[in-house]
């Protein structure tokens, strides 16, 4: 223990030999943690693919109450994020700080702008009494078009795919804004950028199930 | 030397190296007080307050246990009522599997261990390893707050629509307590598998990988996948209660079954996550004890992946009554069979392991002893439940509370007693009672058996579980099985007693008291804040008992040059020849 | 028949159902048996020949031995696939009813079993069969899930509120069996018994002549027998004792503090809402666990009922 941290750069912690074996971790327990994050999302996957199943009718019927413009314009915001997140990492390689922070400062806004868009859709639904679970009270003419029985489960299934995949969203600016300010206290170069890497890794995860969502929940004719 | 310099070294540097036997320094004086404690990154600390804070619900779920069955003493009411009854059997289930089996042995025993068998000075993440302890003592407390407003009666599977007819805000606290624990599960399963993967010593290739880190391995991959879906299971039921979203309540067009596939999709493997690692600490022990390599280590270790995987499949044969397809019901029971054979090559090979062993029957072994026969009786009552015609007969009686009780407790709980006992003298420094110890082993195994043999007659004779009152033919059964378990309440007091004694009075241990050739036994006991002095180089396989101790004392780089497993355990040799 | 386990199984009644169960549960014991005394006697001879005699004892290297454990794998394969193919065969004879069965529905709900015949005939946690001709019992739940389980007959499937499910049987002599529900649903669910009773042929034909046609009588009598068959007796004594629900007696024009602390007088209107929608009018110190009964009993049900509960005093 004498000399355990002899070689130690500052940022490589104490039970690690050196830096690539840090980094190869973090990278690898982060890509555990994505593979079970594919999981958690499986379980509502899984709901959505059986119930469909059960009322084909119900899912195309609905679906047509989502917007697939604003859907669609939310996909391409997200897929618009997860280049400039990848050209932060790239940044952050190359050891421009600048660079790395602007692209980051881009890739919040853009998560911003998904939530703003994805805040009004819900508003206009909740307008209508399309709301989850007991909340359940569609307005006369909504109820005509949503003429089924079992249409508060569609909507159920959408408010909480829909609504933890936000939360991920929230998350992840939560985390990119964290990084910005370390990376604004100089805490990252070309020979650190570990947290740069697994955050950019969890928000290609967030955009990828977007991704599968978007044509599950807004496009089914 | 400069970490370039070391890369470009083609042979390690290895001098013999025997622990200390008093050393002054040790993980328990490196850090001293409460708030040391409760922030350090230390995995063997983390591990010890797993271990307390797991002893704490088995002494609470096991003093509901001795409760229930004193209230089975005669068919009708004993002392409590029946509403109490149904939620002190909910608690007792819901607190051994998600509080006590589930961490016992990775979290507990696997934390403090799993990273000195490795020769690493830590796991790959310190600080999330502390999260999750944390967030385990989180999802404590949202139990307790259950408690606290008014309880829950759901039995542990919460089978909805029973629960999710509203009935009361304890259900949503526990739904939500459980969900939060799953993440300490994640999180720990993922911290293992980096560990496993990143952070061996050199020459700590896979084949030279202890058989409790296969089975650790095996363990964390069942927990990052199964325990997200039960994270989203259980979010969907709070939620149906919060507000009745309806995919699992009959009442507004959800579907009871979808909850069942749900809830075994995890709670199923969730068993394997809690016996897989028994059978680490079982090869350990064996093999330590009877001084004698490992019979077919490949089997071992690859039968626990083999389970892992095949595992997932399975989880239909928790539903055969339950009207769910009759194509998935076939291959459940298929599959369930298949699931059976790994698990009995596993028992094969322990028993083949003492044959011309050199056996010490030592406390650790006893319990070895105990958990090879119970575990037995588990694995063919386990099989007669998989037959799906028994099954429609047995499901959902007696049978199967003693059958899950003999592979959970006579499994689990016996392999997580022989690892306490056999690593006991590492984590504290003192040896316990021998004598103490095997009386209790003893009163153990004649409680066991007492308690829960009686269960199967009466189950295979019909009488349900989570009954309250039951009808009259019944009552031996249940009166044996109650003296059984104040047996067993007497006998794990016993084991409090010495293990907190010998804190205190015991006698001071070796660093290596058995004789083994593990790697976590080269340390001083207890170990130092570090694990190692140097990063251990190994250079023989964690069973050679033929080579004589000496040899493994030979085994630390002189600095800590070089982590690439693969890569440096042929030069170890080479360097080890010329020395 | 005498074999090592009979004293495990209960006595088989429905052989056509029952046989091939106990025939692999006397299987898998043998076997299981077999093995585990071999398992225990290789532990315990180990043990002693190869006890440890000094701290230097040499051990043989065994690794392993592929014939060996090729053996041990193979032999239990073989042995297991045996047991699937007899337990799916066992249990395909369990889903196939044969098409002369007799039918009868049930109804699980908490905590009571209810049985109903085509002639219209009703009764509470009594199932009524005709001894020697299968007897299909069709199910559902009107509350949660229950399980429906004789285990004389070696029968068991669960009751799923939303779907039908069904067992089948047939009884070769005459005499009773218990009926368990074995599925837990709450406070009474281990008092949530019934019994099957297997007549003569020909007494059964007159039972179900003599019950059919359902409920007859004054209103006062009906509303009886309409109590009596929901078995709202399992919750509501009549003679004021304390059980799950409040007591019918002296319940009419009786002042009842609800859980909410208002006050309300049983009146016609009280006791209808209480009968449908059971949750919305609480009485102080009780849990809210009935059934809802919307759409299950007639205006006109309700209305003998009440004229019954009326005259209990």
């Amino acid at each position: 223990m004498a000399n355990h941290s002899a070689n130690h750069p500052a940022h490589v912690q104490h039970h690690f030999v050196d830096s690539d074996q840090q980094f190869d971790s973090a990278k690898l327990g982060m890509w555990v943690f994505l593979v079970n994050e594919i999981l958690f999302f499986g379980g509502l996957f899984c709901a959505y693919i059986i119930f469909r199943a059960w009322y084909p009718e119900l899912f195309t019927q609905a679906a047509l109450e989502l917007n697939a413009f604003w859907g669609g314009v939310n996909t391409v915001v997200l897929i618009g994020s997860s280049l400039t997140v990848a050209m932060a990492i790239r940044s952050a390689q190359r050891n421009e700080i600048k660079g790395l922070r602007i692209n980051l400062m881009i890739t919040i806004l853009l998560a911003c702008v998904f939530l703003v868009i994805k805040y009004f859709e819900y508003e206009h639904k909740l307008h209508y009494g399309i709301a989850p679970g007991s909340f359940w009270d569609p307005t006369p003419e909504k109820l005509a078009i949503l003429d089924h029985p079992k249409a508060n489960i569609f909507f159920s299934i959408y408010y909480m795919m829909t609504g933890i995949h936000g939360l991920h969203v929230l998350v992840g600016i939560g985390l990119m804004i964290w990084i910005y300010i370390r990376a604004g206290k100089g805490h990252f170069s070309s020979e650190y950028y570990t947290p740069v890497e697994i955050t950019g890794l969890y928000w290609h995860l967030v955009d990828l199930i977007w991704i599968f969502l978007f044509p599950l929940l807004y496009l089914i004719e | 030397m400069a970490i370039t310099e070391a890369k470009k070294m083609t042979t390690l540097q290895v001098k013999r190296f025997k622990p200390s036997e008093n050393p002054t320094n040790n993980y328990l004086t490196d850090e001293k007080g409460v708030w040391a404690w409760m922030t350090t990154v230390d995995h063997k600390k983390i591990g010890i307050m797993y271990l307390v804070a797991v002893a704490f619900f088995f002494a609470l779920a096991g003093f509901l246990a001795i409760a229930l069955r004193t209230e089975l003493w005669t068919p009708a009411k004993t002392f409590i009522e029946a509403d109490t009854y149904n939620q002190l059997f909910t608690l007792h289930g819901a607190m051994m599997v998600f509080f006590v089996l589930v961490p016992s042995i990775p979290a507990a025993l696997g934390n403090f261990i799993l990273p000195m068998q490795l020769g690493a000075k830590d796991v790959a993440f310190p600080r999330l390893n502390l999260a999750s302890l944390y967030i385990y003592v989180a999802g404590a407390i949202f139990t307790f707050a259950a408690l606290a407003s008014g309880g829950f009666d759901t039995g542990w599977t919460f089978y909805t629509p029973y629960s999710s007819d509203g009935n009361g805000a304890g259900v949503i606290w526990v739904t939500l307590g459980v969900f939060i624990l799953g993440f300490s599960s994640i999180l720990t399963g993922t911290n293992f598998i980096t560990t496993i993967h990143k952070l061996r010593a050199p020459g700590i290739t896979w084949d030279r990988l202890p058989l409790n880190i296969w089975a650790l391995y095996a363990t964390s991959i069942i927990q990052v996948l199964a325990t997200p879906v039960l994270a989203i299971t259980i979010l969907l039921l709070a939620f149906e209660n919060i507000m009745d979203i309806g995919i699992f309540d009959p009442a507004l067009g959800g579907d009871p079954v979808l909850f069942q596939h749900f809830f075994w999709f995890y709670s199923h493997p969730a068993v394997y996550i809690m016996i897989v690692p028994g059978f680490g600490i079982i090869s350990e022990v064996i093999s330590t004890f009877s001084k004698k390599t490992v019979f077919g280590y490949w089997a071992i270790a690859l039968s626990s992946l083999a389970i892992a995987f095949i595992g997932f499949l399975v989880w239909g044969h928790h539903m055969f009554t339950s009207g769910q397809s009759a194509v998935a019901t076939t291959v459940f029971s298929f599959l369930t069979f298949l699931v059976g054979i790994p698990t009995g090559i596993k028992i094969f090979n322990w028993i083949a392991t003492l044959y011309k062993g050199s056996i010490d029957m030592k406390t650790p072994m006893l319990y070895v002893f105990i958990f090879l026969f119970l575990f037995s009786i588990g694995g063919f009552t386990g099989i007669m439940l998989g037959a799906l015609s028994v099954d429609i007969h047995l499901h959902d009686t007696y049978y199967v509370v003693a059958h899950f009780h003999y592979v959970m407790m006579g499994g689990t709980l016996m392999a997580l007693l022989a690892g306490l006992h056999y690593w006991w003298p590492k984590m504290t420094g003192k040896m316990y009672n021998e004598t103490l110890a095997k009386i209790s082993a003893v009163l153990i195994f004649i409680g066991f058996n007492m308690t829960f043999l009686p269960q199967f007659v009466m189950g295979s004779q019909g009488m349900p579980r989570r009954y309250y009152n039951y009808i009259d033919q019944f009552t031996p059964f249940h009166q044996t099985s109650t003296i059984g378990s104040y047996i067993l309440g007497v006998a794990f007091l016993i084991i409090l007693y010495y293990l907190v004694k010998s804190l205190f009075g015991g006698e001071k241990a070796s660093s290596n008291p058995w004789n083994s050739r593990g790697l976590e036994w080269q340390s001083t006991s207890p170990p130092d804040f570090h694990n190692f002095d140097h990063t251990p180089v190994v250079i023989n396989g964690p069973y050679d008992y033929h080579k004589p101790m000496e040899e493994f004392q030979l085994g630390l780089a002189v600095s800590h040059n070089g982590h690439d497993a693969e890569h440096t355990s042929t030069e170890v040799e080479k360097t080890e020849e010329k020395a | 028949m005498g074999r090592l386990f009979d004293f495990m199984l209960p006595e088989n009644k429905s052989p056509l159902t029952a046989d091939s169960t106990d025939g692999l549960f006397h299987f898998i014991n043998e076997v299981s048996l077999i093995f585990l005394i071999g398992i225990t006697f290789a532990l315990i001879y180990f043990a002693f020949k190869y006890k440890r005699k000094s701290e230097d004892d040499k051990t043989p290297v065994i690794t392993h031995n592929n014939t060996l454990e090729i053996t041990w794998s193979v032999i239990p394969l073989l042995i297991v696939m045996v047991i699937f193919g007899w337990g799916y065969s066992g249990w395909l004879n369990l889903k196939a009813v044969p098409n002369d069965a007799y039918e009868i529905q049930a109804t699980g709900y908490k905590w009571n079993w209810n049985f109903n015949y085509e002639n219209g005939a009703q009764t509470l946690n009594e199932l009524h069969v005709p001894k020697g001709r299968p007897i299909k019992v069709v199910m559902q739940s009107r509350d949660v899930l229950h399980s429906f389980f004789i285990p004389d007959y070696r029968v068991k499937h669960d009751v799923v509120p939303g779907r039908y499910t069904y067992v089948w049987f047939q009884a070769e002599e005459t005499g009773e069996s218990i009926i368990f529900c074995t599925e837990y649903c709450g406070t009474s669910h281990s008092d949530m018994l019934a019994k099957v009773i297997v007549h003569e042929p020909e007494e059964f034909e007159q039972w179900l002549e003599l019950n059919g046609g359902g409920i007859q009588g004054s209103p006062v009598e009906q509303g009886e027998q309409l109590v009596t068959l929901q078995g709202c007796q399992t919750c509501h004594s009549v003679d004021g004792s304390e059980m799950i629900g409040p007591s019918f007696k002296g319940i009419w024009q009786r002042e009842q503090q609800l859980t909410d602390g208002s006050t309300v007088v049983v009146d016609e209107n009280y006791i209808r809402e209480s009968i449908l929608y059971p949750g919305n009018k609480v009485v102080a110190g009780y849990q809210n666990v009935m059934s809802p009964y919307e759409g299950r009993l007639s205006d006109d049900e309700i209305t003998n009922i009440i004229e019954y509960l009326k005259t209990i005093n």
